[in-house]
């Protein structure tokens, strides 16, 4: 098994402990791993369904959770596609697949191969480790209540510590990481003072001040 | 969740599972959709996606923030301090280790682990 599988694996099975916390069955837990393929996303959907969030403000926060997956595709579609040949059905449906770690490894390994094997093997490769992380939740979420109060409890540890690791790693500008910590701080004010929509808050002041404190720093007042 | 508003038993089952549909899969595949019509039109570094990547990468530490302070669950159980400090080793262990992930994420479970069997050494 590759290590992406592997740490995907391990951040799911900590998902699968938080979705039964947060009181989702297990189809719902299943639906959220095999329809929304995105981790930060399942976990923000999974607070906005547990806190009882509305569809609209719940589908912002999702949407604005996922945004990056659009640069991701974008960077992703140009390797996998063999001009005049491919179909765009079939990138839409392995788009599908795109999702952090999967993409960090497509992105790594997929230039060393020849063009028309790319694509299949994407297919192959997304929809391997999606098939595989699916059970593996469903088994986990099973497991959970059997599990003694210690392991469970570390089990919720590894998702957050994941993330902090992984969108660390992914940050590419130093926007993107004054971005993380103002998130970091303003997280749990905004759910203190502003409970409910706290999450877009977060997004959108910890975003906006992030992105205009880089940006005087990277060209000034203009 | 306490499902016990209007609607009954039906919404209760539906409501999440809709919510699931159109909060989740749609506006979460709607990005890798536009993303593959917009293959390499849109310019990755322009000022607009920096700003949308600012506050798409604000919103997930909130809520890696949020549940290292407020867990739901067991490891509410375990001091504030502990969690945030095994976050933190792990954090740190992830940059000793060049940015491998799987270090960050194994040194903050050891932390936790540690420190909770000590604490509950201690407390009988």
């Amino acid at each position: 098994m590759s290590i992406p599988a592997f740490i995907l694996t391990a951040a799911f099975v900590g998902y699968a402990g938080l979705a039964r916390e947060s009181g989702l069955t297990l189809v719902e837990t299943l639906a959220m791993t095999g329809f929304v393929w995105a981790l930060p996303s399942i976990v923000v959907l999974t607070g906005a369904i547990s806190s009882g969030m509305g569809m609209l403000p719940a589908g912002i926060a999702v949407a604005l959770a996922s945004v990056r997956l659009m640069p991701m595709t974008m960077a992703l579609m140009p390797l996998i596609k063999v001009p005049g040949k491919t179909r765009t059905w079939q990138l839409l449906i392995a788009s599908h697949f795109v999702a952090v770690t999967a993409w960090v490894f497509a992105m790594k390994h997929l230039p060393d191969m020849p063009r028309e094997g790319r694509l299949p093997f994407f297919l192959g490769f997304g929809g391997a480790v999606t098939s595989f992380v699916f059970c593996m939740t469903g088994v986990s979420y099973l497991l959970v209540e059997t599990m003694p109060g210690m392991v469970a409890g570390a089990l919720f540890l590894l998702t957050p510590v994941y993330f902090l690791c992984s969108l660390w790693g992914a940050s590419r500008l130093n926007a993107d990481r004054a971005a993380m910590v103002a998130g970091l701080v303003l997280g749990p004010v905004f759910f203190i003072y502003l409970p409910g929509l706290d999450l877009l808050w977060t997004g959108l002041v910890g975003g906006t001040i992030a992105y205009l404190g880089t940006r005087i720093m990277r060209r000034g007042l203009s | 969740m306490d499902g016990s508003t209007a609607g009954g038993l039906i919404s209760e089952t539906w409501w999440p599972l809709a919510m699931i549909l159109v909060a989740g899969w749609f506006a979460t595949d709607v990005w890798r959709w536009l993303g593959v019509f917009a293959g390499g039109k849109l310019r990755e570094d322009g000022e607009l996606l920096i700003w949308v990547r600012c506050v798409a990468t604000a919103l997930v530490a909130g809520v890696i923030s949020k549940l290292i302070l407020f867990p739901q669950g067991v490891l509410a159980e375990t001091p504030l301090w502990l969690r945030v400090a095994a976050a933190g080793f792990g954090f740190a262990s992830f940059f000793v280790a060049r940015q491998r992930v799987f270090v960050g994420v194994l040194a903050a479970e050891v932390f936790l682990v540690a420190g909770w069997l000590l604490l509950d050494r201690m407390a009988s």
